[in-house]
């Protein structure tokens, strides 16, 4: 199955053992470092939604308009509800803390009303509205949010650039498909006379094909390598900025098992020449008698 | 039947009666929309036979082998090779043809970046001959044509002669049933041609038929028994082969 990756010596002299003469090794480096890189940022977006996803499914809030008077009996009637498995308020320094950010020093006036806020935690099959009662009898006004809802919209947008990342590998494997065929066609005009000789002689189009099949392979294995190289060099460089983006997120960031499929992109992409150039000869070679 | 068929170019040599290695019906060959350049082919090569294909240039010589050695294939009519059918046969099935066939090309044909000894080394090595097996057989070839010492030399580096005998030992290293050869002698000194010529006529007794496209009347004579395929314009004249065995030049002419 393989025996054309092994070619003897004279089979090699035959079509020359000069490699990386041409640009395909090049291009498919510059493809598959660009595919390591958005794979890699496309993965950390799955996980950073999947973490996100998962920590706010069950999260709510209690938002006091009026401020933080009865936050103690609130936070109280919030955990001592059923279903209600954590719960802590927001202190009012922590809200002007944040918001600061928007309003400047504004936000330390006594004069501007700052709401009470609990935030909390609910099992499976809670009943809301029997909080909602509770809530209610403590702090008339008040209102409970799900995190889901806010979060939602960035949800829906981390999922979006999961899929635009997706469709971007899609894109540069066919791109560098396209070099390939374009490579492949080009090998085939070079050494258009040695195919003619070879078939004249009773060569078969699988025997020209292997040659041509193994060279770009070989093309496309150092190309993709050396871009997969570059690729982890830069992803361990943005390690940093990684990490910090996994504390916002609860620490999402690149799995095992997502390190082992970036691994395998370059051999994939390998592979992806390899047929692409063998199909490419093949139909070329088809059209000579 | 009418003449002009086998009857006429394969049926006999030094006496014994012979098969048939090609046969040609009616075969026509037009390349593109242009107009025929080979007409109405009626012929058969007997097996082991030796056959001078002579006419002027223009005459359709080259194409006429290039349908012989399956390089094209006829735009009428019918051909058969070694006893099969081939007119229209697919293109996976010619390969197996061609090992069968070795060719010399008027232009050699050697393949620029690769030593005489690989040029000559191909045929073996695409009919799946181990390295091991290659060596000998081609070393013996090449000191055959007197390039023992040329081995490692690449086509550049050889003279206009040494690439012919170079082109002349990878068309019969396989030890062909059908030899072609295209004006072989066109760029070798009189003494080479006649050692060319005994080396093809050695291949033919050993039963390969040999099929010779030349102008060079000095080598049809010096091969007696040879028939004579003659063409002009496209078709064969003199299908009832009286030109076969030409006489020999007159002694003392050039």
């Amino acid at each position: 199955m393989l025996g054309w990756l092994f070619a003897s010596p004279a089979e090699r002299r035959l079509l020359g053992e000069a490699r990386l003469r041409g640009p395909t090794a090049w291009v498919v480096a510059i493809m598959s470092f660009s595919i390591m890189i958005i794979a890699a940022a496309g993965l950390a977006l799955a996980n950073t939604a999947s973490v996100l996803s998962h920590a706010i499914q069950a999260r709510y809030s209690v938002e006091v308009p009026g401020g933080g008077a009865n936050l103690d009996p609130l936070l109280r009637a919030v955990r001592s509800a059923p279903g209600v498995t954590a719960a802590q308020a927001v202190s009012e320094s922590d809200m002007r803390l944040t918001l600061e950010r928007w309003l400047g020093p504004a936000a330390d006036s006594p004069d501007l009303p700052v709401p009470a806020l609990v935030n909390f935690d609910v099992g499976p099959g809670v009943n809301l509205g029997a909080i909602e009662r509770r809530v209610e009898a403590v702090a008339p006004g008040a209102r409970i949010a799900a995190h889901s809802e806010a979060v939602g919209p960035l949800l829906r947008s981390l999922r979006v650039l999961q899929w635009v990342a997706f469709g971007l590998v899609l894109l540069l494997s066919a791109a560098a498909s396209a070099a390939v065929v374009l490579a492949a066609r080009g090998a085939l005009d070079t050494h258009r006379f040695t195919i003619e000789v070879m078939h004249g002689i009773g060569a078969t189009d699988l025997q020209v094909t292997n040659l041509f099949q193994r060279k770009i392979a070989i093309d496309a294995f150092v190309g993709s390598a050396v871009g997969a190289f570059a690729a982890a060099l830069v992803l361990l460089l943005l390690s940093a900025g990684a990490a910090f983006a996994g504390e916002l997120t609860g620490g999402a960031t690149l799995r095992a098992v997502d390190l082992l499929a970036l691994a395998l992109l370059p051999l994939a992409l390998t592979a992806l020449a390899t047929w692409v150039a063998r199909t490419a000869v093949l139909t070329a070679l088809r059209e000579a008698l | 039947m009418e003449l002009g068929k086998a009857q006429c170019l394969g049926s006999t040599a030094g006496g014994r009666q012979l098969s048939d290695i090609a046969e040609f019906d009616s075969v026509g060959l037009r390349y593109g929309t242009g107009a025929e350049v080979l007409r109405d082919l009626d012929f058969s090569l007997g097996q082991g036979g030796f056959y001078f294909l002579t006419g002027p240039s223009g005459a359709g010589k080259t194409s006429l082998l290039k349908l012989l050695y399956l390089a094209q294939r006829p735009t009428r009519g019918r051909i058969r090779l070694f006893g099969d059918e081939l007119t229209e046969a697919p293109r996976d099935a010619l390969p197996q043809y061609r090992r069968r066939i070795g060719v010399v090309f008027q232009d050699f044909r050697l393949i620029r970046h690769l030593s005489a000894f690989d040029n000559v080394a191909l045929p073996l090595r695409v009919a799946g001959t181990t390295d091991e097996k290659v060596e000998g057989p081609v070393r013996e070839m090449l000191a055959w044509v007197g390039l023992a010492d040329r081995a490692s030399a690449r086509p550049p580096t050889l003279s206009g002669g040494e690439q012919q005998r170079v082109a002349i030992a990878r068309a019969v290293i396989n030890r062909p049933d059908l030899l072609v050869a295209d004006e072989p002698t066109g760029n070798v000194d009189a003494e080479m041609a006649q050692r060319l010529l005994h080396l093809f006529t050695a291949l033919n007794r050993l039963g390969t038929t040999v099929v010779v496209a030349t102008h060079d009347v000095g080598l049809i004579s010096a091969t007696p028994g040879a028939r004579l395929i003659r063409l002009e314009n496209g078709t064969m004249v003199d299908p009832t082969g009286a030109l076969k065995n030409p006489p020999r030049p007159p002694k003392g002419s050039a």
